[in-house]
């Protein structure tokens, strides 16, 4: 098992004409990702050949639905048109029985974004990751299922979960999985700005509900609060054992360390808060990314999870 | 990105947001002029830079160092006042608690008129992360730092939250003006001005409004005083004006042109570069050199859609520090490819002259083929497998840490 997506999920992508929509729609395939056509507006009716599987596009999200019966949509749109595509998604979704919206734009105005996410709150059924992340990717035995942009051969299936707000860092805790021998159920990277749509507590829960997963490693960034809301949920609710990081120890107070989101103002939203409050809540704390593996070992080995 | 308070002003007075008369000035005589234009015997003269702090900062001579005078924001009771505040402001190096010690020259000033203050209020417009909505945010402490009133006296803080689709509700203006204790015209104004702010929050694209203090005058009129704006950038396309109020003369030479080849730089003050892709990878790599008793140079991401010329001009911007000693790349390759990067490594070290040592960290996407072209280079660069090994082994190579 594995969280929102599996290897049944029937995908959609959003700009699928695009560079990137097709670029990376091609590596979804690749993973033997069940891609079942694509939205451009002004397109509807061509075809897209995704390295040999032919896929149609749509001009609507409605249209494209109802037709694939599609339930997750990545979107690959630009920044400016970004926040139109979720609420496209979130309405078309609401309307045929629900589903998870991965917008991996980065780059999209605040403002926007406030009003995207509260539509996609109006809907039970409708879930948003993201935006500005690698997007999510569920490992099968031959393939899996990836809604993203993260690269696919580093995952293995396991019982690990991971949920991150970076990149590139998310990789590295899925790399120290994979050093210890461990595999994934799956990994959420949720994105470094102000407002989005999944949190932590949203994938924490999720981790904590699904059979398959024994663990789960949490990556954190500075700027905001959203980790501190995080452990405390942790200590109150999971059962399973989490591993945490938190990366902006050194980064100065009032600078945007590249994500909108990663920035320590008015003194909080430091990393020493972050750290301390995992520790309050029982997380298992890795200082150096490098660790995380033997952190999540030692976790594991306390649980009886492992012998050693 | 920032805009100075003259330019904020100008948009509060377009969006009926009462502030006093100013103008706009950039020398002495420019400044005589609008004290005479305005007609006031008070006015305050203020310095225009995009650092808070500036009425407790202090001017300095930028060549002798010498200190100039203290306060960069003063209250001038005649036209030789004005002459000798603005004299010592023009040209000169303010220093406040925003600015760090290397300060800011003052190149712009304004000349406000005076008023009869009869209480200082703190406003704030600003996203609520948590929320996820547009938060307001006002004191009956104003006039001071707001991070102390919200320590010492989070009581006096009061607090509303714009619905996303319906924006402002009247209601919870009305309840808003009445915690803050305005009654009667105060109170309508107050009102009036938190709808006027919030649609200019919403149609500019701000990320930040802060007025501190809005005053209550004697006659009970509502006026900001203060005006500090900061604006989205991710909404800059569709905001053309941005480029004729943006002052680049404020922002660091080298992040405007880091930014502009794609890259996110942030200079710190230790002595290893850091070369990485990620924003979150890049702050862990600063971390563990910091963890192994190093002290990262600057942040640098060189993003995902990095290509040789951006990252010989990544490696031509980390050796303009001089501090820099030693250099730790480290990438995990996703959509990047670890050969062209090690590509990109050789040719820069090349063609720059790289004499400090570096150490290079491959992870992901072809890194084998990475660390084999690296390997076999007549460069001597050092290859490891980990991003903890990277760290320790440049800050051994440098003759640091612990």
């Amino acid at each position: 098992m594995s969280i929102w997506i599996n290897e049944e999920s029937k995908i959609l992508i959003q700009g699928i004409t695009g560079k990137q929509g097709t670029f990376h729609g091609t590596r979804m395939v690749r993973y033997n990702t069940d891609v079942v056509g694509g939205v451009t507006p002004g397109k509807g009716g061509q075809e897209v050949d995704l390295d040999g599987h032919i896929v149609p596009v749509f001009d609507s999200m409605m249209e494209a639905v109802s037709e694939t019966g599609a339930d997750v949509s990545a979107i690959y749109v630009p920044a400016r048109f970004a926040a139109a595509a979720i609420h496209e998604a979130a309405e078309a979704f609401n309307e045929n029985g629900g589903g998870l919206i991965v917008c991996i734009t980065e780059g999209i105005p605040t403002l926007d974004m406030i009003r995207a996410v509260d539509k996609v709150n109006e809907f039970e059924k409708v879930r948003l990751i993201g935006p500005n992340c690698p997007g999510i990717i569920s490992p099968g035995l031959n393939g899996g299922c990836k809604v993203g942009i993260m690269p696919a051969f580093i995952h293995k299936k396991g019982r690990i979960g991971i949920v991150s707000k970076s990149g590139t860092l998310t990789y590295e805790a899925v790399a120290q999985t994979m050093s210890v021998d461990e595999g994934q159920t799956t990994c959420v990277g949720i994105g470094g700005d102000p407002v989005s749509g999944t949190g932590f507590i949203d994938c924490l829960s999720a981790f904590e509900e699904d059979p398959e997963t024994v663990a789960v490693v949490m990556i954190g960034e500075i700027g905001g609060s959203a980790e501190e809301e995080a452990a405390e949920w942790v200590s109150d609710n999971m059962s399973k054992p989490v591993i945490g990081f938190v990366a902006g120890s050194t980064a100065p107070p009032g600078k945007r360390m590249g994500h909108a989101g990663a920035i320590i103002s008015g003194g909080k939203g430091t990393a020493a808060e972050k750290f301390a409050a995992f520790e309050k809540a029982g997380i298992y704390v890795a200082r150096d990314p490098s660790e995380i593996g033997q952190v999540l070992v030692g976790a594991l080995i306390e649980a009886g999870l492992r012998e050693s | 990105m920032n805009i100075h308070e003259y330019q904020a002003k100008e948009m509060f007075r377009e969006f009926g947001v009462r502030v006093l008369e100013g103008v706009h000035c950039r020398s002495v005589p420019e400044a005589l002029a609008a004290y005479d234009s305005l007609g006031s015997k008070i006015v305050a003269v203020k310095s225009q830079i995009h650092a808070g702090g500036r009425g407790k900062g202090t001017l300095y001579n930028p060549e002798s160092g010498d200190e100039v005078m203290k306060g960069g924001v003063k209250i001038a009771f005649s036209r030789d006042d004005v002459e000798e505040f603005s004299r010592n402001i023009c040209g000169n190096l303010l220093v406040t608690k925003q600015t760090g010690a290397e300060g800011k020259i003052v190149s712009n000033m304004y000349v406000e008129s005076g008023c009869d203050i009869d209480h200082e209020f703190y406003l704030a417009i600003l996203v609520d992360r948590d929320r996820k909505s547009v938060l307001v945010m006002a004191s009956t402490e104003g006039g001071v730092d707001i991070e102390e009133v919200a320590e010492n006296n989070p009581e006096a803080i009061h607090k509303i939250w714009a619905d996303p689709s319906l924006g402002l509700l009247e209601n919870d203006c009305v309840s808003l003006s009445k915690s803050l204790g305005l009654t009667g015209d105060s109170s309508k104004e107050m009102i009036q001005m938190l709808g006027s702010l919030y649609r200019m929050f919403v149609e500019r694209d701000c990320s930040m409004i802060e007025i501190n203090p809005l005053v209550r005058t004697k006659a009970g009129t509502m006026v900001a005083l203060d005006a500090k704006v900061g604006l989205d950038e991710n909404a800059n396309f569709r905001h053309p004006w941005r480029d004729d109020v943006r002052d680049l003369s404020e922002e660091e030479d080298v992040e405007i042109r880091a930014n502009d080849l794609g890259l996110s730089y942030v200079k710190l003050d230790g002595n290893i570069g850091c070369l990485v892709n990620g924003a979150g990878l890049a702050m862990a790599s600063m971390d563990v050199i910091k963890l192994y008793g190093g002290e990262p140079a600057n942040f640098l991401d060189i993003g995902g859609g990095a290509t040789r010329e951006s990252i010989t001009a990544a490696f031509q911007i980390i050796l303009e520090d001089e501090n820099v000693e030693g250099i730790l790349v480290n990438i995990f390759g996703g959509i990047i490819r670890c050969d062209m990067v090690a590509m990109s490594v050789i040719e820069a070290s090349k063609e720059l002259g790289l004499e400090v040592p570096l150490v290079v960290r491959f992870s992901g996407t072809n890194h084998e083929e990475g660390k084999a072209i690296l390997d076999s280079g007549e460069i001597s660069i050092h290859t490891v497998s980990s991003l903890s090994e990277g760290a320790r082994k440049i800050v051994d190579l440098i003759g640091g840490g612990n």
